[in-house]
């Protein structure tokens, strides 16, 4: 039955008929949700989230097409694992970025840009979306981020320095700013 | 006089929002009903030709998938495709002209015995083939079989009888 479900996945692949592979990949912090579209990285799921519930999101919101296929996700997982080995510093990955639109995806793509090793404030990102008023927007934007770690929303911090929140759940994030050099023990 | 009343609206209840029927991901019929797609595929085309079936059945419903307008019973949906493709491969099997030298291809390996009850079956008619299949391979009731082949339930009942009726002369 194995090798015929493998058949099936690498025949959905390639007539066209995979929107959305997924898989699970192993981090320090627990099983990630990996998932992926033709043009690219679409949802990271953090170890304290649903997969089963992401799942029925990305059904919902991008295609019901969504199967198990690690194949297309290689890439996704030798990145993350040379990132949390310390080895790597910038994503190369291409990413889909359809589960956020307007302000939210403006604020996304202004925190994929802040370098590893570096933090902002939530009013930074408020300003550079194109609002600076929108300082609880950018928070919110934050906290739906789709591709957590990948668009590394963990390096936002409250303008007093304070952590904020975090989707994977705090220790998550301080964990991540520790692994970057952010913080020290 | 007759009192002219202001053209009412009818007085359907309203739809307020569409019926948005929600798909579950595709990956939850595969680790659903695979196995049970599998059995069918393998009770009307046989083992060896059952894994071409199971393909042609889940691509094809993974092409329809998304357009599906009623999630309701995907199992029973699956079931019916698999049938239509067993039907499929029946037929194209029976226009190729099979030189009778070239017969030993079929099979490399003797198939296991369970197989032999499932080779009568292979050659019942095709709604008998169906009505059996579905019911023991498949496990289905008589209103999800009559579903499946698109016909009345008695006419399901009639079909798995006969079919039945004709094994059991066959075995004896």
């Amino acid at each position: 039955m194995k090798a015929s479900l493998n058949r099936l996945t690498e025949r959905a692949s390639a007539e066209g008929l995979l929107d959305v592979a997924y898989t699970t990949a192993d981090s320090p912090f627990g099983t990630l949700l990996l998932a992926t579209t033709p043009k690219g990285l679409v949802r990271v799921g953090l170890p304290n989230q649903d997969a089963d519930e992401l799942l029925v999101d990305l059904a919902t919101r991008v295609s019901p097409r969504v199967l198990e296929a690690p194949a297309p996700l290689d890439e996704a997982r030798r990145e993350l694992d040379l990132y949390f080995d310390g080895k790597l510093t910038e994503f190369e990955l291409p990413l889909d970025w359809q589960l956020s639109r307007d302000f939210r995806r403006r604020v996304l793509r202004a925190i994929a840009r802040i370098p590893y090793g570096q933090t902002r404030s939530y009013t930074q990102m408020a300003t550079s979306a194109g609002n600076e008023r929108a300082v609880r927007a950018a928070g919110t934007a934050c906290g739906a981020n789709p591709l957590p770690l990948v668009v590394p929303c963990h390096r936002v911090l409250r303008s007093g320095g304070a952590l904020g929140g975090y989707g994977g759940g705090l220790p998550m994030k301080e964990g991540l700013l520790r692994l970057e050099g952010v913080l020290h023990d | 006089m007759h009192r002219s009343w202001p053209i009412s609206r009818p007085t359907r209840p309203q739809r307020l929002i569409h019926e948005v029927t929600e798909l579950p991901p595709f990956q939850t019929l595969i680790d659903e009903h695979a196995g049970d797609v599998m059995a069918v595929c393998r009770g009307a085309v046989g083992r060896t030709d059952a894994d071409d079936c199971f393909q042609e059945t889940f691509i094809s419903a993974l092409r329809a998938y998304p357009k599906l307008t009623d999630g309701g019973n995907l199992r029973g949906w699956l079931i019916t495709i698999a049938h239509r493709k067993a039907i499929d491969h029946h037929r194209a099997r029976g226009r190729r002209a099979v030189p009778v030298a070239e017969v030993r291809e079929i099979a490399a390996e003797d198939p296991p015995p369970e197989d032999g009850i499932w080779e009568l079956v292979g050659a019942l008619p095709p709604k008998q083939r169906a009505a059996v299949t579905l019911r023991y391979a498949s496990d289905l009731p008589h209103a999800e079989i009559a579903a499946a082949l698109g016909c009345s339930p008695e006419a399901a009942r009639r079909s798995l009888h006969e079919g039945l009726k004709r094994l059991r002369k066959e075995l004896a």
